[in-house]
This record gives structure tokens, C-alpha cells and sequence, in this order.
């Protein structure tokens, strides 16, 4: 068939920021993905406390120390995350590396609290229901935090090399800043079901 | 400038011929080994799905067929009650994550881009990555089948039958597992189908302009991101308490089995539509090319797909109806369940008003919308008795609801999936199949399909449950039940003709014409095989039926670089051009990600530690795959 042009892209730039890139929909698709994971969790929470004589099951309500220390830690790093989210709009190369071994850092300080928030929960997951649905919730929310890490960390990694001069890199910044919040914002809900919910 | 050196050439200062063979040397897959692990073309991968599909599709076959052959009369020893479970359980896991699902992604993957005019799919490498975890979880399945270890639990591995108490030994692991393997290639296959759908489209396809069968992929793509995780995370609290001795499902220690049928059916419903939709698409596809006219009511088409994936997920409870929920619980799955039967009469009634008002040509696609039709109402009919609460209570289990099932899947799925081979064949070969071979497989398929299933309607009505391995003479299920198994057999050999002309064809069938059904989508633009880079200049669409409004010149647009892999990224509503974003290059390390994972989560059944040690290589090969590697597909 014949064919007749219509239209010059070769003004266009060569690779798209925010919602112009497709790693961005990605990104969001897959938190559309893991949130639906983290709902169906906490909906197995409230199953199993829905049919629960007593709730906690044979336990002492979780500790509120590690848990409590994890959760301002986490929004604290809201904080430098956003600001590296800003450095990177602003293609401040320089503020971005460091801001991004603060977040590796941010990465690191919460899975150590982590562990004895395991400890602090009163319960082992072969205990019973409750326990187990307990450890369900904070593991799978730790497996996020780790994954996230050793993004974070490769990224950071990358940034140190000549690739770091790119627009792309700048996008996949972004892309790791927005991913941080998500991470950061659904363990809230998670919080409140293993520390308040025992406790009403 | 590139890192390379070289300087940036755009497909503008370029004559055909030039512009097609800079094309080619940019987006070829190599040959040899290393280019079949390696390629990222999505019509190199979603031929291998397709072809994979239907192998899993004649090894369930079979397994039907052994099926049919044990309850021919009663009490036949041709299967072990313990071979029997297996077989029955490896049939619905293996049509429905095996086929099913992984068949309709892969005919997207295979013609989305081509639909909606670019180069690729979004995210190829993950697209490459899914196929070699599918083909792993069913190779897993299969193998597990042949060493008499294959899940024996049903394909939905209710608990406590599935649980450590009764289920011993690896069996539910392996389902259970296979689950992982499948979902997460499904997910990661959505998630291309949004993308791709949402920010590749050509340039002036506006969502008013998305072929149908394109809107109804995206629908299942939001479907399956939205159910499968709720799979995920059952099977593998499933196998946390079978390995770790977690009491999720364990009534006494707090933990419910009504759990399990909730999680499951949460997904098991959408599920069913997740098969169903993509059909839907592709014959909406097919009654507008062989009416002639573009579908009747294409906005209410849209809205019918959107609202059954929106009611989807509001009638799973009406799988478990008999498990004594409150009453109150069980009217409203019944209203809601019944309900859906409202978008998917609009679509019916669009089809018969499309029908109605064509020129029709009676080719082998249409005799298969046909079947479909006929099938599939029947079928949404069992379906409306079904969701009645007393009439479910009588036939729950019976071979009633396999009737029906199989109505709605076999006639409301397969039945559109073959008439959409037959339409796309040329399109991924150059040739045409036979049309007098095509009119006996429609024939024979339709035929033995109707006298298979529908006496067990009857044998339902009967008594006659399901799963079980045999019957007493003295039921007097026996005449039904012959039948049901002679008929088997013209499905089986509508199948085979099927499969004898698929593979004739591919070689010897005659050369299709550049749009040999006249056609309006965008596929069909470009030569049949398209090349690798699918279209020499992106499209630019002025209408929803491109071909049909444009005969004489398609208006193209120019300005992209053939030094490296790019494409272009529209606006999602109105598809405005935003950037010509680049498409990564072939790569092995999707390949070597899926064999790691493949490591971690088959030793995983065996020691929960795998998922600390497996992640070890599993993070490498990711590593290995994000890593830049300064080629100008890098460039930002």
C-alpha cells in the first residue's frame, strides 16, 4: 500500500519523564500489583480475627518498641527521598548520588530494627493463626524493604559510573523515589494491624 | 552522540529500501542458539507461547480423552483411583494455567503492537523473561505428572484436603508452586499488555480508536494484576503451612478452610474472565471484518467489557454456596452473579446487530463465531440457572456444572481462539490455512463438542458427581455416559485436523494476499510475517477503522532513528506523540534471571532456605539484565 508522511517526530526527545516514560507505568503497575498482595494480607488479618474467640490468639499483644522505631524511621526518610526525588527533576547529578547512599542508608536502618521487630511480635508464626498470619504480614513487607534496598544500591552503584550522565538515569531515580513511598505508606496499614488492633 | 561514535541517522533522510535494511540490521534476531534465548521480539515470543499453549492444550486433551475412556461404562479399571485424582487434577490446572490464560496473553503479545502500530512491546525483556517461566512451571508440572507426583487436590487444591494433614508428600507443593511460576509470567505479562496499550499506541489512536480486541486486553490485563495476587499470596500461605508449619488453613489453631475458598475463588472468578474477555475481543474482531461494517455500538461494547471486569470481582461466593454462608451473603451473589449477565448480553445483541447489518462472508472465522454464539448462550443460560441459590444447591458437584463450564469455556473461549487462528495465521505466516479443512474442523469441533457435554447436563440432573473415578451399574449412568465418551472422540479428531492443517499450512499453504480477509486494524498494514520492526514508518491513525477509511495511502509519520531501537510514546487518552523513547535490544540475561528463579523456587518446596540462597542468583542475573551497557538504546 501507498503511504504518504504525515507527521516529524524527530523533535521529540529521546526518552520521556514521568508519566512520558514507560518505565514510570511500569513501575506503577507493578505497585498496583504488590498492593493488591499487601490488601489481600491484611484482609486475611481480618478474616482470621473476624472468627477469633479472643484476638491476639494466646499471646501477648505484639511489643510496640521495634515496630514504633521502624515506622519513624520510615517516614523520616520520606523526607531526604522526596528531596532526592526533587535533585533528580532538577538533574542536580551531584545531590543525587549522595542523596541516594542517604536512602541506602534509610534501606539498611529499618531492616535492622526489623529483626527484633520479629522477636518483639510474642508469637511464633507456628503458634497458631495468628501468629502466622502476623509473621505473613511483616515478611512480605520485609521482602519489600530488601528488594527496594538492593535497588537502591545497584542505582546508587550505577550513578557512579560514567552512565550516570543520562536523562534515563534521572528517570529511573524518580522511578526508585516514587517506588520508596509505596513501600513506606503501605507498611502503615500493616503497623496498625500487628501493633493497635491487638490492643483495642 | 552515541557512545558508539556513530552519529544518530533518522528514518528521514532514508529511501525504502535503505530504510528497511538500516531496520532490519537494528531489530533482527540473530540466528543460532543464542539468538533463540535471547530475542525479544514479541512475535518471536508470542509465537512460542502460542505453539506452547497449544501443546499444553493436546497434553490436557489427552488427559480428557483417559478421562472419558475410565467412565465409558461402569466400574472400568482403566485408571487407579490414585492416577485418576492425578488426571482430573492435572487436566483443570493444565487447561486453565497452562492454556487457558497463557494462550490469550500470548495472541496479545503476538498482536497488540501490531494493532496499536509500534515496534515492540513495553518491557520485551520481561516478555522473554515470562515465557521461559511459564515454559518452566509447566515443564515442572508435567515432569512432576511423569515421576507419579503430580497434584492430586482438584486445580483449585481446597484445604484440608491440599494440607499437611492430608495432603502428604509433594504433590500440592507442586501445584501450589506451578502457581508461582505461572502467575507471576501472567502478571509480568499484563503488565506489558497496559503499557503497551496505554503509552505505544500510533499517533491519533485516541481511545475512541482502539480496536476492541485491544480494549478487551486491557481489561484482562487489569484483571489478572488485580486477581492473581490474591493466588500468590494463598499458595503460598498453602505451602507455609505445609513446610514451615504455619496454621492459616488449620481449624484448630485459629486458622479456617472457608479461608482457602475465599482466596481462591477471589481470583477463580476473575479468572473465568480473564479467559473470556480476550475472546470476546477477538470476536468482535472477527464479526466486524466479515459483516464489513464496524461493530454496532462500540461505546456500549467498551462499557460491557469494563463492567463485567468490575463485576468479576463481586460473585466469587457463588462458588461456594453450598459451604452454608449467612443467607444474606448468598442473595446478594446471587443478584450480582445473575448480573453479569446483563454486559454480556449488550455484547451478544451488538454482535447479532453487526451480523444483522453486514454483508456477511462465510469463511471459517465467522462459522467459528457461529459455533461461539450457539455455545457460549447456552452456556450463559446454565450460568444464570446456576447462580440461583436452590438450583446450585441441587447440581453443586454434579456433572451439570462440568457441562456448564465447559460450555462457557470450550464454547465462549476455544471456539473464538480457533476462529482467531485462522483469521491471524496469515498474518504470522504468509499463508492462509484450508478453508475445506477449516469447514470440517468447525464442523467436527462444534458437533462433537455439543453431543460431548451435553448429555452431561442430564447425567448432572441425574446425580452423577463430579470427580469421581467410576459408578455402579445399578445408576444406570452408563448410555450417557458412553456417548459423552464416543463423541469425545470427534472433538479429539477436530483437534487433530486442526493441528494437521496448522502444520500443512505453515509450509505449503498458499501465499496470502497483502489483507486477504479486508480487514480495517493496523496489523494488517504491514507485510505478513511483519518484519522484525513490525511497520517502516510508524502509522498515524485518523480514524477507528484505519485500512477501511484510508484505501488508497496510509498517512505515516517520520523523524525516528534507525541506529538504535526506537519507538514512540504517545499520550494515554488522545495519543499525542511524547517522546521517541527507545526499545532494549536482545539480551540473554532474561533467560539466565528465569533459570535462577526456576532454581529458587523448585528447591523452595524442599527447604524454605532456598528463598535466602536462590535470591543470591536470582539478584545477579537481574543485575546483569538493568545494568547499562552504554549502547544507543541508552541514550536520554
Amino acid at each position: 500500500m501507498k503511504e504518504h508522511v504525515q507527521l516529524d517526530l524527530s523533535a521529540l526527545p529521546l526518552h520521556g519523564r514521568g508519566d512520558a516514560s514507560p518505565t514510570w507505568w511500569g513501575t506503577a503497575a507493578f505497585m498496583l500489583i504488590e498492593g493488591s498482595a499487601f490488601a489481600v494480607g491484611i484482609a486475611m488479618y481480618v478474616y482470621l480475627l473476624s472468627i477469633a474467640p479472643s484476638w491476639p490468639l494466646a499471646a501477648a499483644p505484639p511489643g510496640l518498641g521495634p515496630g514504633t522505631i521502624v515506622t519513624l524511621i520510615l517516614l523520616a526518610s520520606l523526607v531526604p527521598n522526596w528531596l532526592v526525588g526533587r535533585w533528580a527533576r532538577q538533574e542536580a547529578l551531584r545531590k543525587v548520588q549522595v542523596g541516594t547512599l542517604v536512602m541506602c542508608l534509610f534501606g539498611i536502618a529499618p531492616l535492622v530494627v526489623r529483626a527484633y521487630e520479629f522477636k518483639a511480635l510474642n508469637v511464633w508464626w507456628d503458634a497458631n493463626a495468628y501468629g502466622s498470619v502476623l509473621w505473613l504480614l511483616l515478611g512480605l513487607h520485609s521482602t519489600h524493604l530488601v528488594t527496594d534496598l538492593a535497588d537502591t544500591i545497584v542505582l546508587a552503584a550505577v550513578l557512579f559510573t560514567r552512565h550516570a550522565h543520562n536523562q534515563r538515569r534521572l528517570g529511573d531515580v524518580e522511578d526508585n523515589v516514587m517506588y520508596w513511598n509505596f513501600v513506606v505508606l503501605t507498611w502503615l496499614p500493616i503497623y496498625g494491624c500487628i501493633y493497635w488492633i491487638p490492643r483495642l | 552522540m552515541s557512545d558508539s561514535g556513530n552519529p544518530p541517522v533518522s528514518d528521514a533522510q532514508l529511501e525504502r529500501p535503505e530504510l528497511e535494511s538500516r531496520l532490519a540490521a537494528t531489530w533482527r534476531t540473530p540466528g543460532g542458539l543464542w539468538g533463540v534465548l535471547s530475542t525479544v521480539d514479541h512475535k518471536i515470543i508470542g509465537r512460542r507461547y502460542i505453539v506452547t499453549a497449544f501443546v499444553f492444550l493436546a497434553l490436557g486433551g489427552v488427559l480428557a480423552l483417559l478421562m472419558r475412556l475410565q467412565l465409558s461404562s461402569s466400574e472400568r479399571r482403566v485408571l487407579s483411583t490414585d492416577w485418576y485424582n492425578q488426571v482430573f487434577t492435572m487436566h483443570g490446572a493444565n487447561m486453565m494455567f497452562l492454556f487457558a490464560v497463557p494462550v490469550m496473553e500470548a495472541m496479545a503479545i503476538y498482536l497488540l503492537p501490531l494493532m496499536v502500530g509500534t515496534r515492540n512491546i513495553a518491557f520485551p525483556r520481561l516478555n522473554a523473561f515470562s515465557y521461559w517461566l511459564y515454559l518452566a512451571g509447566g515443564v515442572m508440572l508435567w515432569t512432576a505428572f511423569a515421576l507419579n507426583m503430580a497434584p492430586d487436590v482438584g486445580w483449585f487444591a481446597y484445604v484440608p484436603l491440599s494440607g499437611p494433614q492430608f495432603g502428604a508428600g509433594k504433590r500440592a507443593d507442586i501445584w501450589a508452586q506451578m502457581i508461582t511460576f505461572t502467575e507471576v509470567s501472567a502478571l509480568a505479562v499484563a503488565i506489558e499488555i497496559v503499557v503497551t496499550v496505554l503509552k505505544q499506541r500510533a499517533p491519533g489512536m485516541t481511545l475512541q480508536r482502539i480496536p476492541l480486541f485491544v480494549w478487551s486486553m486491557l481489561v484482562t490485563a487489569f484483571l489478572v494484576i488485580l486477581a492473581m495476587p490474591t493466588i500468590m499470596i494463598a499458595s503460598t500461605s498453602l505451602i507455609l503451612d505445609r513446610l514451615v508449619g504455619t496454621h492459616f488453613f488449620n481449624p484448630s489453631e485459629g486458622g479456617d478452610v472457608l479461608l482457602w475458598q475465599h482466596l481462591f475463588w477471589f481470583f477463580g472468578h476473575p479468572e473465568v474472565y480473564i479467559i473470556f474477555l480476550p475472546a470476546v475481543g477477538m470476536v468482535s474482531t472477527l464479526v466486524a471484518t466479515f459483516a464489513g461494517r464496524p461493530v454496532f455500538g462500540y461505546l456500549a461494547m467498551v462499557l460491557a467489557l469494563i463492567s463485567t471486569g468490575v463485576l468479576a470481582f463481586g460473585l466469587w461466593v457463588h462458588h461456594m454456596f453450598v459451604v452454608g454462608l449467612p443467607r444474606v451473603g448468598e442473595s446478594f451473589f446471587t443478584i450480582s452473579s445473575m448480573s453479569i449477565a446483563i454486559p454480556a448480553g449488550v455484547q451478544v445483541f451488538c454482535w447479532l446487530a453487526t451480523l444483522w447489518d453486514g454483508r456477511l462472508s462465510f469463511r471459517v472465522p465467522l462459522l467459528f463465531v457461529i459455533a461461539f454464539l450457539i455455545t457460549f448462550v447456552m452456556g450463559g443460560l446454565t450460568g444464570v440457572m446456576v447462580a440461583s441459590v436452590p438450583l446450585d444447591t441441587q447440581v453443586h458437584d454434579t456433572y451439570f456444572v462440568v457441562a456448564h463450564f465447559h460450555y462457557v469455556l470450550i464454547g465462549g473461549a476455544v471456539f473464538p481462539l480457533v476462529g482467531a487462528i485462522y483469521y491471524w495465521f496469515p498474518k504470522m505466516s504468509g499463508r492462509l490455512m484450508s478453508e475445506r479443512l477449516g469447514r470440517w474442523v468447525v464442523g467436527l469441533l462444534f458437533a462433537g463438542f455439543n453431543l460431548t457435554f451435553f448429555p452431561m447436563h442430564i447425567l448432572g440432573l441425574m446425580g452423577m458427581p463430579r470427580r469421581i473415578y467410576t459408578y455402579s451399574p445399578e445408576m444406570h449412568w452408563d448410555t450417557l455416559n458412553l456417548f459423552s465418551s464416543v463423541s469425545a472422540t470427534i472433538v479429539a479428531a477436530g483437534f487433530l485436523l486442526f493441528f494437521v492443517d496448522v502444520i500443512r499450512s505453515w509450509r505449503h499453504g498458499p501465499l496470502a494476499p497483502e489483507n486477504p480477509w479486508g480487514a480495517a486494524t493496523l496489523e494488517w498494514a504491514t507485510t505478513s510475517p511483519p518484519p522484525s520492526y513490525n511497520f517502516p514508518r510508524v502509522p498515524v491513525v485518523g480514524s477507528a477503522q484505519p485500512l477501511w477509511d484510508e484505501r488508497d495511502s496510509v498517512a505515516v509519520a517520520c523523524g525516528l532513528r534507525v541506529d538504535r531501537r526506537e519507538l514512540l510514546i504517545t499520550s494515554v487518552v488522545s495519543a499525542q506523540p511524547q517522546a521517541r523513547d527507545s526499545s532494549p535490544r536482545n539480551s540473554i540475561w532474561p533467560f539466565f534471571a528465569a533459570l535462577a528463579s526456576t532454581l529458587m523456587l523448585i528447591s523452595s518446596i524442599f527447604t524454605p532456605w532456598a528463598m535466602v540462597w536462590g535470591s543470591v542468583p536470582v539478584l545477579i542475573t537481574l543485575v546483569g539484565w538493568f545494568w547499562p551497557k552504554g549502547t544507543p538504546e541508552d541514550e536520554g
